[in-house]
């Protein structure tokens, strides 16, 4: 019987820790699970158009992922969609960054891109980036490129 | 072991009636157990004694009548105080109810393992007790898939009496034996009840076993019990259901071959 | 004439309701024993073993081959539109949201839902659940808390195994096979996938778990009630089945509910 039972318990041991381990894996790498919670700071920004970015959705600077949008909602007096940005700690924002909302490739997933201004000042946890580019349309996009691209 | 209220009835059955669905199946049972009594309830199949069983477990919830066990109405208790009052009672299914994943060992101390804090070494002896008294002792080991009918039976006895009970009840204890099993397990009612002074309820549809270890019988027919008395009274009993059922003949015996192939061919259309 | 009488009124509907009414009252009742003490962890690992730890071959036989056919099928679709560089992110999100859950579901009832089943309508049948109500033991903490709660451990791990194989093999057809670039498949993997749809395949696993350990157990342990009536091994037979049928109809119904939910 101790034998059993500790055949049951070594089958179920070795069952948990695999399943675990893949609980694991998932959480961690498709999941974006922060295993150490990174020290971030909040700042927002105003878009006039917020069409197609989710919560969850990168924030990037110079390409490479430095934050997550945390929360989006629409402002009523300004009429324009407040997206709040969690962004790494050691990632300076200048106070004159532009953020913009931009596509992963044509069809892919919208993120916000930063890019930096030239101000000596960096925001602190909870302003506002004043600089902001709304969600591009495809069809606007295509119409610009048409247009505009026609004349040069 | 203190008694509770010694001068009481250990099993008090009033005017109990009981229904499947809308069939009626037992019409105001009457039953009175003593202690250190044995009682036997016998009938044929269908007669309602597996379920008047049921009642006196407390399994089955009666349509009007009272199940008194050890001086507490079954229709009263709360749940926690039915539980109170089974670790009281020893019950024996009919073939042992064993659980087929624990060895005869397992399945036998299962009660006290889920109601003592007994250590180890305490319950290997007293399960080895039992097991010895049910001369089963060298099979502990084995699963009950691996034991005989009669084994099985008396691992399951084994296991209703583990608690030392105040009352056992034992559904169908020769069914299925050879006699040379049977008797052996009659002996050993007997000696429960004279060894560990027992109040013993058998059900049965034998016999023979209802009349070589039971003080008293009930004898159910169709739900109604027909008489409740000694082994004297009810083979004196010229009750002709009980005559029939003493030579072991259907309760209504009026069976008449003419009249049987009258009533046959009178519903064949004649041509 | 009564059979034909109650069939004309509603004696269906209120058996249907009493059934109805004493399954929710025995998940209910389960759920409750898990909650409250005595807690046994012998059993409870007895039934890891049993519902999770035999399961996990065959989950990984299955998660394989589902992640390979997968991503084939994925290739050989995203390949016209020159976007294999989607085939992770493809490949990753229909085994977390659907597939995996689903298909881990649907493998535990075949394998475990049915011999659950069968194991305590036998006990049923054979007055085991009686007599542990005679020897004052509940028979809902004895047999049927453990198994919820070995099902509500398993059923998730192994989801995640078979996601996780599922992945891999998708990676075996995607990269190896077909020479996608490994950086693109899992990255373009990663970057798809978000907590959301990890939220989505949990809860799927969790329900899942509930309604197949439900199902089987209830199925099994009132096989005395069953309307049909026949108890003995034509009912084990019968109740088995239709709790495999009714367990497996239940986690495709509950899919889409889940889904539209969280979506």
């Amino acid at each position: 019987m101790e034998d059993t039972r500790s055949k049951t318990a070594m089958a179920v041991g070795l069952f948990m820790i695999i399943g675990l381990f893949c609980v694991a894996y998932l959480a961690v790498r498709p999941g974006d699970l922060n295993v150490y919670p990174r020290k971030q700071y909040q700042v927002t920004a105003r878009f006039t158009s917020a069409s197609g970015l989710r919560e969850g959705a990168y924030v990037e600077a110079g390409g490479v992922r430095v934050g997550s949008v945390v929360r989006i909602r629409f402002d009523p007096e300004k009429y324009a969609a407040e997206v709040t940005l969690a962004v790494d700690e050691n990632v300076p924002i200048s106070k004159d960054a532009v953020a913009s909302i931009r596509t992963a490739g044509i069809i892919g997933d919208k993120f916000v891109k930063i890019t930096p201004g030239g101000a000596e000042e960096n925001l602190a946890d909870g302003m506002a980036i004043r600089e902001t580019e709304p969600s591009i349309n495809l069809e606007e996009l295509i119409s610009k490129y048409i247009f505009e691209g026609g004349k040069n | 072991m203190p008694e509770t209220e010694p001068h009481q009835a250990a099993i008090a059955v009033r005017d109990l009636n009981s229904h499947y669905a809308d069939r009626q199946v037992l019409f105001d049972i009457n039953l009175t157990v003593q202690r250190r009594e044995i009682v036997a309830v016998m009938g044929h199949s269908g007669s309602g004694k597996t379920t008047l069983f049921r009642h006196l477990l407390g399994l089955k919830p009666p349509t009007s009548g009272q199940v008194e066990l050890l001086g507490r109405d079954l229709t009263e208790v709360t749940r926690p105080e039915l539980f109170e009052l089974r670790k009281k009672i020893g019950v024996a299914f009919q073939n042992g109810a064993l659980f087929s994943s624990l060895s005869v060992r397992q399945n036998v101390e299962l009660p006290l393992r889920e109601h003592t804090k007994l250590d180890e070494n305490t319950i290997r002896i007293m399960t080895r007790m039992k097991l010895e008294f049910m001369r089963l002792a060298e099979f502990e080991k084995f699963m009950p898939a691996q034991l005989s009918g009669g084994m099985l039976k008396r691992a399951g006895l084994a296991r209703a009496v583990i608690m030392d009970p105040q009352l056992l009840f034992f559904d169908e204890p020769s069914a299925g034996l050879d006699p040379v099993t049977s008797a052996e397990l009659d002996r050993l009612i007997l000696k429960l009840r004279d060894a560990m002074n027992m109040t013993i309820i058998i059900i049965t549809h034998e016999l023979h076993s209802a009349f070589s270890v039971a003080d008293r019988i009930m004898v159910l027919d169709r739900g109604r019990q027909l008489m409740v008395g000694t082994r004297e009274e009810v083979r004196a009993s010229t009750d002709r259901r009980i005559v029939n059922m003493l030579d072991r003949k259907p309760a209504d015996d009026d069976f008449n071959p003419d009249d049987y192939f009258n009533r046959l061919t009178s519903t064949v259309p004649k041509t | 004439m009564k059979a034909v009488a109650r069939a004309m009124s509603f004696g269906w509907l209120a058996d249907f309701l009493e059934r109805l009414g004493r399954s929710g009252v025995f998940l209910a009742e389960g759920l409750w024993r898990l909650a409250t003490p005595p807690y046994r962890l012998h059993p409870i690992a007895r039934q890891i073993q049993f519902i999770g730890a035999r399961s996990l071959l065959v989950i990984v036989v299955a998660g394989t081959f589902v992640g390979m056919v997968v991503a084939l099928q994925f290739y050989d679709t995203l390949v016209r539109f020159g976007s294999v560089g989607l085939l992770g992110a493809a490949v990753g999100l229909s085994l977390l949201r659907e597939l995996g859950p689903v298909l881990t579901a649907l493998v535990v009832i075949g394998r475990a839902g049915s011999a659950i089943c069968a194991e305590i309508s036998i006990m049923r049948n054979e007055q085991q659940i009686d007599s542990l109500e005679c020897m004052a033991v509940d028979p809902l903490r004895y047999l049927i808390a453990p198994r919820f709660a070995a099902a509500l451990i398993s059923v998730p791990l192994l989801t995640c195994i078979f996601i996780t194989v599922g992945i891999w093999g998708g990676y075996l057809v995607g990269v190896i096979l077909f020479g996608v670039s490994p950086g693109s498949y899992l990255g373009g993997m990663y970057d798809a996938v978000n907590r959301g749809d990890l939220v989505m395949g949990g809860a799927k696993a969790l329900v899942f778990a509930v309604l197949f350990i439900w199902i089987a157990a209830c199925k099994g342990y009132y096989l005395h009630l069953d309307p049909a009536g026949a108890a003995g091994s034509e009912g084990v037979s019968r109740v088995t089945t239709e709790a495999v049928v009714l367990s497996s109809i239940a986690v495709l119904c509950s899919d889409y509910l889940v889904s539209a939910i969280i979506l």
